[in-house]
């Protein structure tokens, strides 16, 4: 059991995080609103998550111009999409043992 | 262990949800099918001809210069009429079933699909108005039902799995339609009245039933 739950990622223990990865694994690129839509948090909140997985090197932060507005938008990396796959994998692992 | 699998569900959902805009209403689908149904009466009545030569090349040889361009200018109108009426029935389902579900109408998902069917919808359209230019009246419809075939075909990846079959057949009937020219009042029938109700009532069966009945919404009442 010890083992199994040895391959859990410490960067993924809130639901927040784990959501946020799996919008960015089938997006190419998602941008902040669209993000705050999709799993109904605060800005607050989220920017706060999205800055935890930056600083995990999980996922790549673009800041760019639309017009006058800044547009923000955010990719899972190499490194975060391998972790999630990681994660799940363990996540399944110890639902079977069940 | 609960937890766990309710998390596992939920990242799925988020997937697909994510990546795919689910609002697409069956409604939408039966609505277009009703519409061209009409149209494709008025287009028969008018005409005066019956279902199975209507629109073939050697009819409209029949007509002469006077009678080809009137014919012409009809059907023209005929189905700019119809497209606007579909597309506005088709919007408003898909609105509402999207308002029913607390989602947005205008998102990333959305915007994806919407540009997948319009770049070979455009090119269809234009298409058809060189076809029109040219007088090759008799190749609209299989032009249009190939050309809006391979577009459900190509938005299909951004919505239900429904809409790649419903591409397929418009394809087929498109290339059938293009050998048996005879039939082409009969098959832009089939292609955009019948198949749509089909696969709009299969839809709706499937998705949007359901998620009305979740949102304590009883359609059968």
């Amino acid at each position: 059991m010890k083992d199994l739950l040895a391959h859990f990622n410490k960067a993924f223990e809130s639901k927040a995080r784990l959501s946020i990865m799996s919008v960015l694994m089938v997006n190419e690129s998602m941008s902040f609103n669209g993000l705050k839509d999709l799993l109904a948090l605060t800005d607050g909140n989220l920017a706060t998550h999205l800055r935890a997985l930056e600083e995990a090197g999980y996922v790549l932060v673009m800041k760019q111009f639309v017009g006058r507005k800044p547009n923000t938008t955010y990719q899972a990396t190499d490194a975060g999409k391998a972790a999630f796959t990681d994660h799940l994998n363990a996540l399944e692992a110890f639902i079977k043992t069940l | 262990m609960n937890e766990h699998l309710q998390t596992l569900t939920e990242i799925r959902s988020l997937m697909e949800r994510s990546s795919k805009f689910l609002s697409l209403s069956g409604l939408s689908g039966v609505s277009a099918g009703v519409v061209a149904l009409i149209g494709s009466a008025v287009v028969y009545m008018r005409l005066r001809t019956d279902w199975l030569s209507v629109l073939s090349y050697d009819r409209l040889g029949k007509y002469g210069i006077g009678g080809y361009r009137e014919a012409n200018q009809f059907l023209w109108q005929t189905a700019v009429v119809v497209l606007i009426t579909a597309l506005a029935f088709g919007t408003f389902f898909t609105v509402r079933k999207a308002r029913q579900q607390g989602q947005r109408v205008w998102n990333q998902a959305s915007r994806r699909l919407l540009w997948a069917l319009a770049v070979p919808l455009v090119t269809g359209g234009i298409f058809c108005l060189a076809l029109l230019h040219y007088r090759v009246l008799f190749l609209e419809v299989p032009a249009t039902l190939i050309f809006y075939g391979l577009a459900l075909l190509n938005g299909s990846k951004y919505t239900v799995r429904d809409v790649e079959y419903l591409g397929y057949s418009e394809i087929a009937l498109g290339l059938l339609a293009l050998f048996l020219s005879g039939y082409n009042l009969l098959f832009w029938t089939i292609g955009f009245g019948v198949l749509h109700i089909i696969y709009g009532t299969a839809m709706y069966w499937k998705y949007d039933r359901n998620s009305a009945q979740k949102m304590g919404v009883n359609p059968t009442s």
